[in-house]
């Protein structure tokens, strides 16, 4: 093994330029593995931040009551059921602490959620209200990176509103508003706070105040209407949900049971990057083949002449093998070194800035990069070198 | 002295049907340990086709072909690499160094495909070899920086390097210069002295089979002589 290693490395330090040219293009296929890598990940990372990133991953609701009977005795006259107001889930908050003690729980959000009304002088507007507890604003939509005036910390008293909403109305921050629920309980609060998501819906029809604010307004002195959970790994939900319902005998939902569209879209975006690797791959492959033939075929002669002094095919093999794995690893490395060069500039953590490409260079895939390289090159040196091997040593010598 | 090889009803034919070209017929021929002998023969009389037989390095197509005891007719491919690397000691026309090697890393590739790697033993062996060729300031030259008759002194000291039984020699002297070649045929006589390496040698210089002990002449592929 290691006198075929010196023969190998010889052969390659003996035609510097060939062995380079053959190294960087091994490289260039390893760059566009690592490029590829880095801008797939990155951009799986920025549709995830950009959409599931801000929602729960687990959420627990209340099933809907049945509607009350009108007349006694008869179900064919009910009352007509509200879609403002949630339904209670009066032990829920016994189960917060339990639930943030289940391992791949990151965050979990109890909120009192309803309709209510928006009034600012003359100008009223309809909006969605969610009661967040203090301390807990950031647990599942990043408020504190979308506040563009004020704070998002929510206390009595205080409303955090769209811009959209805000300009809708006139408002400023400091200025108060009165704000009503469906049940027809009002107070005055005033704006702390003035967030954007960017999306129209939010930005203009959800408002967040405390949950104690949303008791009152609510009339709901125990109980929420809603639990949200963030998982480390938003593909947990899915056995995280039956997890929680057995632990809690409430009935809690994986996101993907509204998003398997989405799901699959981000399956297909995966497969897409996996096809590109894998070409780029080939291409290394191809090239490692062609090069070591070439190699095997200007070598003829002295392959003849090892074998004449006594050289076994198992030796030959293990030359032209070692040398496809020595091309591979340089190429890999090197590959891997620009890679890395190459995406410095771009932030990394998915710190990803507007209208530049959103590529994560913790997601380069540098190992397997190097790795699949090493053991792609060495199965395209396999065919070469069992050729290599199978020379009849008495016309290699005479050519 | 015994014998070392033993050659008996060696046919060799090449192609098949129409273009059927027979090249040894019933050869025979027995070479006794520690002699020199000179292999003549006009072009074509299958005097390489004799070499590469008995240099394992080809199969006869009938006949036997025994060395130090071994069947090698019956030996298998790998059986016969190994004992080609530790017995059989080859000396080509033209020389056939490994290009991107130094003299000593040359002489001593026999030994080192044997070990697995250039041990210190087999370092100072081949130093010892390429100084009794006269070369002990080429010793680390690429064989391209060689002259022609210093490449063929370092070809004879790798056939050497295992210390084989048997030397076989295609022409070792009809590239050189009559100068080089009689250096050649010295180093040789100076070998099969020290060592009792015997030595066949293929050759169409007279001179040069009058310095061995025997002579063989190859007529009509058999052995006479």
């Amino acid at each position: 093994m290691l006198y075929a290693l010196k023969i190998a490395g010889r052969y390659l330090t003996a035609s510097k330029a060939q062995t380079g040219l053959l190294v960087l293009g091994v490289a260039v296929g390893v760059f566009i593995f690592i490029f590829m890598s880095a801008l797939i990940g990155g951009l799986a990372e920025l549709i995830l931040s950009r959409t599931v990133g801000d929602i729960a991953h687990v959420s627990i609701q209340a099933e809907p009551e049945d509607p009350a009977l009108l007349l006694a005795g008869s179900p064919l006259l009910v009352q007509q059921k509200s879609s403002t107001t949630a339904a209670n889930l009066p032990t829920a908050a016994n189960f917060i602490a339990l639930i943030e003690s289940l391992p791949g729980v990151r965050a979990v959000s109890p909120q009192i959620s309803g309709a209510g009304f928006v009034t600012h002088g003359a100008q009223v507007a309809q909006v969605s209200i969610n009661g967040l507890m203090a301390g807990r604003e950031s647990a599942i939509a990043n408020l504190d990176g979308y506040v563009v005036e004020g704070t998002a910390r929510l206390g009595a008293g205080s409303i955090l509103i769209g811009k959209r909403l805000a300009e809708d109305l006139n408002l400023l921050l400091g200025q108060s508003v009165r704000l009503s629920s469906t049940k027809g309980i009002e107070t005055a609060l005033t704006v702390t706070g003035i967030y954007q998501m960017g999306a129209g819906g939010p930005d203009r029809r959800t408002a967040y105040v405390s949950l104690g604010t949303a008791r009152t307004l609510f009339a709901m002195p125990q109980g929420l209407t809603r639990v949200e959970i963030k998982l480390t790994d938003l593909y947990a939900a899915d056995a995280m949900a039956p997890q929680i319902t057995a632990l809690t005998g409430l009935t809690a939902k994986s996101w993907t049971v509204d998003g398997a569209q989405f799901l699959e879209a981000l399956s297909a975006q995966a497969k897409t990057g996996v096809f590109l690797k894998s070409f780029a791959l080939i291409t290394i492959v191809i090239g490692v083949a062609s090069a070591l033939l070439l190699s095997t075929y200007r070598r003829r002669p002295e392959i003849g002449i090892m074998r004449a002094m006594g050289a076994s095919e198992r030796f030959v093999v293990l030359v032209f093998v070692l040398q496809g794995a020595l091309i591979g690893l340089m190429g890999g490395l090197l590959g891997a070194a620009l890679g890395y060069a190459a995406l410095l500039p771009f932030p990394a953590g998915g710190q990803f800035r507007t209208g530049s490409l959103p590529i994560d260079i913790k997601q380069g895939s540098y190992g397997l990069a190097i790795g699949l390289t090493l053991l792609g090159a060495i199965l395209a040196s396999i065919w070469p070198a069992r050729s290599a091997a199978k020379v009849d040593p008495v016309t290699a010598i005479g050519q | 002295m015994s014998a070392l090889v033993v050659v008996q009803d060696l046919v060799k034919t090449f192609g098949a049907g129409l273009t059927e070209t027979p090249v040894l017929r019933g050869l025979n021929l027995t070479l006794q340990t520690g002699e020199v002998s000179a292999l003549l023969g006009p072009s074509g009389s299958g005097k390489s086709t004799l070499l590469t037989i008995l240099g394992t390095l080809m199969q006869p197509t009938s006949g036997a072909h025994q060395m130090l005891g071994c069947d090698l007719v019956r030996a298998s491919d790998s059986a016969r690499t190994a004992f080609r690397n530790q017995h059989i000691g080859f000396v080509f026309q033209f020389h056939n160094l490994l290009p991107d090697f130094t003299a000593l890393e040359n002489v001593i590739f026999p030994a080192a495909i044997r070990a697995g790697r250039e041990t210190a033993v087999a370092q100072a062996r081949g130093k010892d070899l390429l100084a009794r060729m006269g070369l002990q300031d080429r010793i680390h030259f690429p064989t391209a920086h060689l002259s022609g008759g210093q490449k063929q002194r370092v070809a004879v000291a790798r056939a050497l390097m295992n210390r084989p039984e048997l030397v076989l020699a295609d022409e070792p002297t009809g590239n050189l210069d009559r100068a080089s070649a009689g250096q050649v045929m010295e180093l040789i006589a100076q070998i099969n002295q020290d060592e009792g390496t015997t030595f066949l040698i293929s050759t169409h210089d007279e001179k040069i089979a009058a310095l061995c002990a025997r002579q063989l002449v190859v007529v009509d592929g058999q052995v006479q002589g």
